[in-house]
């Protein structure tokens, strides 16, 4: 199952996909065009992950101190940084590099505790897409990456639908990419993450609990290049869908 | 978004549930780490503020028992002044950050001993019921100088640690400057002005009493855990 969270003629309906874009529970249907898309979920806690792509990792490994096997490299975002498909990201004027990463995003449907990988992905309520920006120029090395870097507003794009896990038999066999302007500047596939989708929530419930509307962000494969205002930036996940979003000017 | 209460005298403050907290803004901490803060792996002293996420997991109100992990001999507690924004602020100048206060409140910001200040110490911090805040939201207008207030932990009724809410790297009003710079902060949201230099630790069975001067008294106890037992999902 499919849905998604659009606002459309003042108010915030649930929509499912449909041959011309979309369908409201009332029967409506719309173009994707039509309506204002919010992120799929009302996202409890957002989890990130840094350098979890073994490519990513080797991408940047003239200016890093760790290795894949150490542990997983976890930060928290607020929802302010959330924005939806099609949405809009301000680029900070004067920035030099920044870049998108695309990202597999799970979306916790039961508490979790303490889980087990083997069992963790029945704790999944289901997966979207993720464009999870980052400005290179605000890292600084205390508890990088810090929130001036990802924890910016609208920088964080999730959508457009929240795929039902029963449709994502193995998370761990996707591909991915990015484009820039309809050309290809990132690939990767899930299977080359350094910490699975259930190793993952094993590491996180055994220290917090993981509650429904939690979202894990899973990291993002090499091939991170700079955009610029005016961009249009798509990142797409085989079977998950495929995340539109324009880089604007900061206002 | 989840909503979280907090009882008030006056009724209920509502609280959004996101909470931000500032690390370092102690300048005695940097100060203590001398000549470090300009190796390897931080190069140089943070220019920006140096802040975290508190999720909705961490939170817990007063009175709330803080588990201490199975083979944890015991956790640092500091005493943070929460700043609890009471209208919209997007980069919001420093003259005019006050006006976006609501009121202040107490948070009790525990953590594992920490392994150090590069990678953001998720595991040693972002525990379950790590940051309970209370006991209640004091008005703004009750409160007119929140960067020189008296605050003090006491463990099982004795103070250990002693400090004021100033000087910081960041005052109250520079630090929603800085923050709201780049993320927009709303009603209900909580920042925390950040630990003081030098956190007490307090033990499994302590009783620890955190004290902001015209803000209140938030308690807690604190409570070994056994982490082997079962899943609860």
């Amino acid at each position: 199952m499919r849905t998604a969270r659009v606002a459309h003629g003042g108010a915030v309906h649930t929509a499912s996909p449909h041959e011309r874009g979309l369908q409201l529970a009332s029967g409506v249907v719309l173009a994707e065009q039509d309506v204002i898309w919010l992120p799929p979920v009302e996202a409890g806690t957002i989890i990130a992950l840094g350098l979890n792509y073994a490519d990513h990792v080797k991408e940047l490994a003239g200016e890093l101190t760790v290795t894949t096997r150490d542990e997983p490299l976890v930060f928290f975002k607020t929802p302010s940084a959330l924005v939806g498909h099609r949405g809009h990201t301000p680029r900070p004027a004067g920035a030099s590099f920044m870049h998108y990463e695309c990202e597999l995003a799970v979306v916790i449907g039961k508490p979790a505790q303490r889980a087990k990988a083997a069992d963790a992905l029945a704790h999944v309520a289901g997966y979207t897409v993720c464009n999870d920006y980052a400005v290179r120029d605000y890292l600084e090395n205390w508890y990088r990456p810090n929130l001036r870097v990802k924890n910016r507003d609208r920088a964080t794009a999730l959508g457009p639908w929240l795929v039902s896990a029963d449709e994502v038999p193995d998370p761990q066999a996707l591909s991915l990419r990015t484009l820039v302007n309809g050309q290809v500047r990132q690939q990767g596939r899930t299977s080359n993450m350094v910490h699975t989708v259930a190793e993952l929530i094993e590491y996180l419930s055994a220290f917090m609990i993981l509650s429904p509307g939690d979202v894990i962000l899973t990291g993002t494969p090499e091939g991170v290049v700079n955009v610029n205002e005016g961009d249009e930036v798509v990142c797409e996940i085989d079977g998950i869908g495929r995340l539109i979003n324009h880089v604007v000017a900061e206002p | 978004m989840n909503s979280w209460q907090l009882p008030f005298d006056e009724g209920r403050a509502q609280l959004s549930g996101v909470v931000v907290g500032a690390l370092l803004n102690d300048p005695a901490e940097l100060q203590a780490l001398g000549e470090a803060a300009h190796q390897p792996p931080h190069k140089a002293p943070p220019q920006a503020p140096v802040l975290e996420v508190k999720p909705r997991h961490m939170l817990a109100g007063d009175g709330a028992i803080v588990r201490v992990p199975e083979g944890e001999a015991a956790l640092q507690v500091g005493a943070s002044l929460g700043i609890v924004i009471g209208r919209e602020a997007c980069r919001v100048p420093v003259a005019e950050a006050l006006h976006h206060v609501a009121g202040y409140v107490i948070a009790a910001d525990f953590s594992l001993p920490l392994p150090g200040h590069y990678r953001p110490a998720v595991r040693w911090k972002a525990r379950d019921g790590f940051c309970p805040i209370g006991p209640r939201v004091v008005p703004a207008a009750e409160v007119p100088r929140p960067d020189d207030l008296a605050a003090e932990v006491a463990v099982d009724g004795v103070v250990v640690h002693r400090h004021r809410t100033g000087p910081r790297t960041r005052g109250v009003a520079q630090l929603i400057a800085d923050v709201s710079a780049f993320m927009t902060l709303h009603r209900g949201d909580v920042l925390l002005l950040g630990r003081a230099h030098g956190v007490p630790l307090a033990k499994a069975g302590q009783r620890v009493q955190v004290r902001i001067g015209g803000v209140g008294e938030l308690q807690c106890t604190l409570r070994a855990f056994a982490t082997g037992a079962g899943s609860a999902a």
